[in-house]
């Protein structure tokens, strides 16, 4: 037996060990003392956080090259790393009046960081569809973690069933795809595609196709959108800015590995379809936000929006759409999670405040809220110096330079479309009297500086993008 | 220290921001005189800027440059010459007066306060910019504290003036970016930097494109970005037709923002074109700006003088008076001579000044009588004679008095419009007789007559308000006796740029 080389796995064994101390650690705390288990669980993903600097410009591979430890996966971890720790500060208050059990909400929590940690360096269809389901299935419980909540359970179930559909056609398309080739290893699976061109069955096509069709499913790309806002707007809040950055990075970092990048040969077939997917998912997305009456919702159907535009860094292809997917991503991360970290200092347990209405008069109610919010909003619409605009601006800027000109102008469009839905919270917070009076805000140290590193984040990525482009740009070209 | 001096102009307001946003929300005449203090250093610093600029010489003059994202070659590249000189020095005063003149904000004092820093900065930043994305993002920096202090401090309409005021700007804004990445694009190596932009001018091809309608009207490349830049900065200026939200925006807003919005904020429209358009875009200059520009600038000053003289409302009367007295600098920038486009320059600023005085003297009254109907006054000489005083001047020189800034400026852009349209220059002089129809008309109905019995307990205007409009009032006689302090600074750039346009006209 050969000598096993276990350093590419130690950012993902790093926060599973975290989980699992967790859990055990869960056991012997009673009821009230279990704050505890959050400061392990951060203090689990910092150490992680410091082995990835440290690991920064490695190139293992281990289990017979099935996981590969390059930039692009640190990259990736960074995010996870990033969102898990943010959510986890975010939902301290949150579950606790919720009455959640904290042991199991952290080390799921944790659980999913791993899988996705696992997804982004997958070399092996096999292990990425393993590192799938361990996030998914641990996220479908975070879903619905919060039992006495009937919307919670029934997001569960929803996004469970859709779920495993969406697993089906990648199961399915997995396995066309080593019919066809004789492997489930990317490299092999690439060799086989550049020695042997226009030489495919067509049920390989039918396999990437199939994959394609699967990943849209994660990232809730229309026509594969209808769990999207039904399961954001029932999973409790901090588990919704979990799965709206989190998730989503996942879904996209495997689809950069797997399609873009190794399958590229097979670009030509799915570069239509591909095409038409960002183009409806951008403006269906916009348009369905628009005339959404609760502002989780409209968050939901603006993440799938903001997937339609990450769609179009993925038409582009690897030589310009890279570095803008990677950089849009970390962007997204911090605004999204803000923007539901601010819904999440709203909420009463009960009955979720979602109205427009809920926020009017926040802005001068609550300063700090409301400014947060405002950023996040003009974020995400776009606006300069944010970091909303300069992920915008890198993506359409790769479209023009690749000669998508159509793709790069309609996306310019949406982007004034969604204008209209974000500028309607801002309305509500600063321009409408009263509504707010009710609504009482959460005492929660925690969650104000998980806001408020969010609002850093997107401030320092706006007016300040250059270390952060070099970062995505080194992140992408370690891919061989 | 003058190494950075446009930095610290253009941030020591964001500064002030922060430093308010700090400070306890209660603590109101705190937070104002902050943020009055916070508008000096600028204030001083463009006084300086003004003395030390060299006016003999054409060019950028206090260059900053410096890498910012090196890997798409954007910069941070600040400077000034002659075209933004005067803008320069107008942002810092007005900025500086109007913070004294919303000492009377009394709800959300902070928000008003850090925003209106906020807005100072962007203002300042996009008058100094010389790369185009750094340039792009002050604009729309500007456009947001805008949109919440019309939106928030406004008036019964408010939240419609704000919304029609930010979709028709940040329609323009889209355009101007469109037309930003095409320029950036087309450039060899991709830069943002206007000045090489410039340098680049014949690469922008002109032969017409294949593309409906663009074929039929002979359109190339160089004309479809112009007109698509053109658009974005008409908005602001605001040129018929895109002024509809002018008059909403300045009745809905609170006094100091509109004296912002009507002496800076429309500014930039016609900066913009002189910055960008002339220089970068030549050849679409010579054939678009030629005519067009010149009678869409006469056709401003006709029609906003005749709305002007049909409101009720005295805010709305100085509004559309805005959009006659801008159309002025659209007829000088298009004449391409010398004493055109130097009026056309002189006449920002003293619009600038002007109006600024203009919408003060509409609020000094609106918080007294709480209303601003024309119709409603009477008599008000014999109950506030300082405040007549200085109303009579304002108005004397917006309908351009010899003797006071505003007759300089106009006679020069009718000096230099006679030599290429004669037609427009005989419709832009009687754009004067129009103004001073209505401003006449105006005076006799709110200063002379019978006084109002409701009024005769006016209090005479105070010494903040008098201290926010004797500086202005000064410049406007000071800039109508001696033009040249200001002229003899701008002459050499507008020479230069002139010179850029004029070898592709009568081609």
């Amino acid at each position: 037996m050969t000598d096993v080389n276990l350093v590419p796995l130690l950012p993902a064994t790093q926060v599973l060990l975290t989980a699992l101390v967790v859990l055990l650690l869960d056991l012997f705390y009673q009821e009230g003392e279990k704050g505890l288990l959050a400061w392990v669980s951060l203090l689990g993903l910092a150490l992680c956080a410091g082995e990835t600097l440290f690991l920064w410009g490695s190139q293992e591979s281990a289990f017979g090259d099935a996981v590969m430890l390059d930039n692009f996966a640190l990259f990736f971890t960074q995010i996870f790393l990033g969102a898990a720790a943010l959510t986890i500060l975010s939902s301290v208050h949150y579950i606790r009046q919720a009455e959640i059990h904290e042991g199991e909400f952290y080390a799921l929590v944790l659980f999913a960081t791993t899988g996705m940690i696992l997804m982004a360096a997958a070399k092996d269809l096999i292990v990425f569809f393993l590192a799938l389901e361990t996030m998914s299935i641990a996220v479908y419980i975070l879903t619905g973690i919060w039992r006495a909540s009937g919307r919670s359970s029934e997001a569960a179930m929803k996004y469970f069933l859709m779920g495993a559909f969406a697993t089906g056609f990648l199961l399915y398309g997995i396995a066309l795809i080593y019919g066809a080739t004789g492997s489930t290893h990317l490299n092999e699976i690439s060799n086989y595609l550049i020695e042997s061109p226009e030489d495919w069955p067509p049920y390989l096509i039918g396999g990437a196709l199939l994959l394609l069709v699967g990943f849209a499913f994660k990232v809730g790309a229309v026509p594969f959108h209808f769990w999207v806002p039904d399961v954001y707007e029932g999973a409790p809040t901090p588990v919704t800015g979990f799965m709206s950055v989190a998730v989503k990075a996942a879904a996209f970092a495997a689809w950069a590995r797997i399609l873009m990048h190794q399958l590229a040969p097979l670009d030509s077939d799915w570069a239509f379809p591909l095409w038409v997917l960002a183009i409806i998912t951008m403006t269906l997305g916009n348009l369905l936000a628009i005339s959404q009456a609760s502002v989780k919702r409209m968050l939901a159907y603006s993440s799938i929006a903001h997937a339609g535009y990450l769609l179009v860094a993925l038409v582009v292809g690897e030589e310009w759409g890279g570095l803008p997917l990677l950089f849009y991503l970390l962007t997204y991360a911090f605004m999204a999670f803000g923007a539901f970290a601010v819904i999440t200092a709203l909420a009463e347990t009960e009955q979720s405040p979602e109205d427009y209405r809920d926020f009017s008069g926040l802005g001068f109610k609550h300063p700090f809220l409301g400014m947060a919010m405002t950023l996040f909003m003009l974020s995400l619409a776009g606006f300069p110096p944010l970091a909303g605009f300069a992920g915008k601006f890198y993506v359409f800027r790769s479209a023009v330079l690749s000669g998508h000109l159509a793709l790069a102008i309609i996306g310019v469009l949406n982007s004034l479309l969604s204008v209209i839905y974000y500028l309607r919270v801002i309305v509500a917070m600063y321009m409408e009297e009263g509504g707010a009076e009710g609504k009482s805000f959460r005492q929660a140290p925690y969650l104000y500086i998980a806001i408020g590193l969010a609002a850093l984040g997107t401030l320092y990525l706006g007016i300040l993008p250059a270390r952060a482009l070099e970062w995505s740009r080194v992140a992408f070209l370690s891919l061989d | 220290m003058t190494e950075n001096l446009l930095t610290y102009m253009t941030f020591i307001p964001l500064a002030g921001a922060v430093v308010v946003l700090l400070l306890p929300g209660k603590a109101h005449s705190l937070i104002r005189w902050v943020s009055a203090a916070a508008t000096v250093p600028p204030l001083l610093m463009a006084v300086w800027l003004f003395q030390n600029f060299d006016g003999s010489k054409p060019g950028l003059q206090f260059i900053e440059k410096y890498q910012w994202i090196p890997a798409y070659n954007i910069s941070y590249y600040m400077a000034v010459d002659g075209i933004s000189i005067s803008m320069v020095l107008l942002t810092a005063l007005l900025s500086f007066l109007c913070i004294f003149a919303s000492f009377g904000i009394e709800k959300g004092v902070k928000g008003y306060f850090a925003l209106f820093l906020l807005l100072d900065t962007g203002m300042m930043g996009v008058f100094v910019s010389l790369d185009f994305f750094l340039f792009y993002i002050f604009w729309e920096v500007m456009l947001l504290p805008m949109y919440f202090l019309i939106g928030v401090w406004g008036g019964p309409r408010r939240e419609y003036a704000a919304i029609k005021f930010f979709l028709y700007t940040l329609f323009g804004s889209v355009l101007m970016l469109l037309a930003i990445l095409a320029l950036y694009f087309a450039s060899e190596p991709h830069t943002f930097d206007m000045t090489v932009l410039i340098a680049q001018a014949d690469r922008y091809g002109t032969q017409p494109l294949a593309m409906w309608p663009f074929n039929l009207w002979g359109w190339g490349f160089q004309h479809v970005i112009w007109m698509a830049l053109f658009i974005g900065f008409a908005i602001k200026i605001p040129a018929f037709p895109f002024h509809t939200w002018l008059p909403d925006a300045h009745v809905e807003a609170p006094t100091a923002i509109s004296v912002i919005l009507a002496g800076v904020l429309l500014k930039m429209g016609t900066y913009g074109i002189l910055r960008i358009n002339y220089p970068m875009l030549p050849a679409a200059t010579a054939d678009l700006a030629y005519w067009f520009l010149g009678a869409l600038g006469a056709w401003n000053i006709i029609y906003g003088a005749l709305c002007a003289m049909a409101q009720k409302d005295l805010k709305k009367l100085v509004a559309y008076s805005s959009v006659s007295h801008m159309g002025y600098v659209m007829l000088g920038m298009a004449s391409f001579t010398t004493q055109g486009i130097n009026g056309a320059v002189l006449q920002m600023f003293n619009h600038g000044t002007i109006t600024g005085m203009l919408f003060l003297l509409v609020g000094v009254i609106y918080d007294r009588a709480h209303h601003r109907d024309i119709d409603g006054f009477g008599g008000l000489a014999a109950i506030m004679p300082v405040y007549t005083g200085v109303t009579a001047l304002a108005f004397f020189a917006s309908m351009g008095l010899p003797g006071l800034s505003g007759f300089i400026s106009e006679v020069l852009v009718l000096l230099g419009t006679w030599q290429k349209y004669p037609v427009l220059a005989i419709l832009g002089a009687s754009g004067v007789v129009l103004t001073a129809g209505y401003l006449l008309w105006t005076i006799q109905r709110i200063y002379l007559g019978p006084p109002n019995e409701k009024y005769l307990k006016l209090p005479e205007i105070n010494g903040r308000e008098l201290f926010t409009l004797v500086p202005l009032g000064v410049i406007v006689i000071i800039l109508g006796v001696y033009p040249s302090v200001m002229l003899d600074l701008l002459r050499a750039s507008l020479d230069q740029l002139n010179q850029i346009v004029l070898p592709h006209l009568h081609q």
